[in-house]
């Protein structure tokens, strides 16, 4: 399935909080976690990722840190802050709206 | 996961560093991050079975593009090239406007407002002949008018827009000359001094198009402001030097020259220049494109110094501040140039960076701005007990009120930044939100003042 660009530009920004939810992570571990978790539907331009996390880390959602992976080299980690609990709290509620929405469309459609 | 060392794959890493590098979007620590990204990446692939070049084929590739990468982090941190974006924001749009055509227009509008300076003395308004005041109170509805043109030329807004940005520039000329001001009297002086503030920030929303509400390119204006401002001093030093150099050699055939630089020099000189600047700074940025940052780490420590000083003798001799006039003036001119200590730092800094000395030392200039400031109104506010409200002393201490909070909000900001409980990308915010705030306190000098004042 090939996903509409802005649909996928939409949607970054909670998936990222989410995945930050459950813990810190650093950006090839999101990544691979939103195509687990999309089964493959969601492919990011694995690039494209970085300049969501930077702009979080700006607005102050997200906090980052350098420290070592395990394999040596510097990783940067995030992590979510309290801000971004209560962005991630108010866009779960917009989407739930839009879902809720659509679904109620699409039940009727069936039904007619 | 284990570490690749396989040479030839390793001398295709450092190869495609090299081309972010050159990039210049990205910063070290953006191409370090993508390189660990693209290591665990190939890791993955090769542990899937993948021979090394076929994993860095994918890897690479799933990256992405680096046009489209580059593009995406320019609009991220735009601070990095702020020009560039604001110049071109896509291919598309900058081959409309050439380099040519652009000077051409920049030079049309300076000649136009050059031209604009002297159209009232055809109708018998002269600079030397009793209606200097009129020149004062015009003055930048000579030249900002056109520099909005300018902006919406370069950057293609809608003719609606143009509209909305005109009225402005209006109520301005007409509340400047239908106001009936007494002689020399204190409110007029208060409008020569607030109306170019208020317009500046019509100027604001030319140069960012409609973006001035949307996000963080407020602070693009802040840069293009003060670099601006630095032209606009260079330009004049050289118009001096100019000048200097018309008098001693019309001089020495005979002839006297003043009507020449009095009359069409200088004041031609001063609107054209502003035009020129803007289009200096918008063409030609990266000659002196950091110099505000730069003055503003030379002269933060200075300050800070001089302030604390200055606290450290009062405390030792007991003298109180001697308020006059001057002193109210004074002190605003002071909290005035720590916000833009404080502005043009934030303008320059990396928000994601962790505090350092010079945050300390920022936080010291404005800790100590505060205390003097507030020694200075309590005297202020005696004096205005004692003699009663003057347009001067209403305006000055609006100000002053109008900086305190701002600078008193910016220091707990700022304490909280450098302590790792807030962000600077906060502080930033607050300085830009804090913006308009001049502007509109400008705006009520130039519009209510004066009948308030009765005038006078």
């Amino acid at each position: 399935m090939d996903m509409g660009k802005d649909l996928v530009a939409a949607s970054a920004t909670p998936l990222v909080l989410a995945i930050l939810a459950e813990g810190d992570s650093y950006g090839y571990a999101i990544i691979k976690r939103v195509a687990e978790l999309s089964g493959g539907h969601l492919q990011w331009t694995d690039g494209m990722l970085y300049p969501v996390l930077h702009r979080l880390e700006r607005q102050g959602l997200v906090a980052a840190k350098w420290s070592a992976s395990e394999s040596g080299r510097r990783r940067k980690y995030y992590r979510i802050t309290r801000e971004g609990r209560a962005q991630l709290a108010a866009q779960r509620q917009q989407w739930q709206v839009v879902d809720g929405t659509l679904r109620g469309l699409w039940m009727q459609a069936r039904t007619a | 996961m284990t570490a690749v060392i396989d040479q030839p794959l390793e001398d295709q890493i450092a190869q495609w560093r090299e081309y972010l590098r050159r990039r210049q979007a990205f910063h070290g620590s953006d191409i370090e991050e993508l390189e660990g990204h693209l290591r665990d990446q190939l890791a993955a692939l090769t542990e899937a079975g993948l021979a090394g070049d076929e994993a860095f084929l994918v890897a690479v590739k799933r990256m992405g593009s680096l046009d489209a990468l580059s593009r995406e982090f320019a609009r991220e941190h735009s601070d990095r090239l702020w020009k560039q974006l604001v110049i071109g924001p896509g291919p598309a749009e900058e081959s409309a406007h050439t380099g040519y055509t652009e000077m051409l227009v920049a030079l049309g509008l300076a000649v136009a407002a050059a031209l604009a300076i002297k159209v009232p003395a055809l109708f018998g308004l002269r600079p030397d002949g009793g209606a200097e005041m009129f020149y004062f109170r015009n003055g930048s509805l000579f030249v900002l008018p056109l520099l909005a043109v300018y902006f919406i030329w370069k950057r293609g807004s809608p003719a609606s827009s143009a509209l909305w940005l005109a009225l402005p520039f209006a109520a301005g000329a007409v509340l400047a000359n239908v106001f009936p001001f007494r002689a020399h009297g204190d409110t007029e002086r208060l409008t020569v001094l607030h109306l170019p503030i208020a317009l500046w920030l019509v100027i604001g929303f030319a140069y960012l198009r409609n973006r001035w509400f949307g996000d963080g390119r407020r602070m693009d204006f802040v840069r293009f402001s003060g670099e601006l401002a630095i032209y606009y001093v260079l330009i004049g030093l050289g118009g001096i030097v100019l000048i200097g150099f018309t008098v001693m050699m019309f001089k020495s055939i005979g002839m006297n020259p003043e009507w020449l630089i009095g009359g069409w020099l200088v004041p031609c000189g001063m609107v054209g220049a502003v035009i020129i600047g803007s289009w200096l700074v918008e063409a030609k940025q990266s000659v002196i494109e950091n110099m505000a940052p730069v003055l503003t780490r030379l002269f933060t420590p200075l300050f800070t110094v001089l302030l604390l000083a200055f606290l450290g003798t009062m405390a030792w001799t007991g003298s109180p501040i001697d308020v006059k006039r001057e002193v109210l003036i004074g002190f605003d001119l002071l909290l005035v140039l720590v916000v833009g200590l404080v502005l043009y730092a934030a303008s320059a800094r990396d928000p994601q960076k962790p505090p350092d000395l010079f945050d300390f030392l920022q936080l010291l200039l404005v800790a100590s701005a505060l205390v003097v400031d507030g020694v200075a109104l309590a005297a202020i506010a005696a004096r205005i007990t004692e003699f009663g409200f003057t347009p001067n002393r209403v305006a000055a201490l609006g100000e002053n009120l109008i900086l305190l909070v701002n600078l008193t909000w910016t220091a707990w900001l700022y304490a909280r930044f450098v302590r790792g409980r807030g962000s600077f990308a906060t502080l930033e915010g607050w300085q830009i939100t804090y913006l308009p705030v001049y502007a509109v306190w400008a705006a009520l000098v130039v519009v209510v003042f004066p009948p308030v004042f009765g005038y006078r």
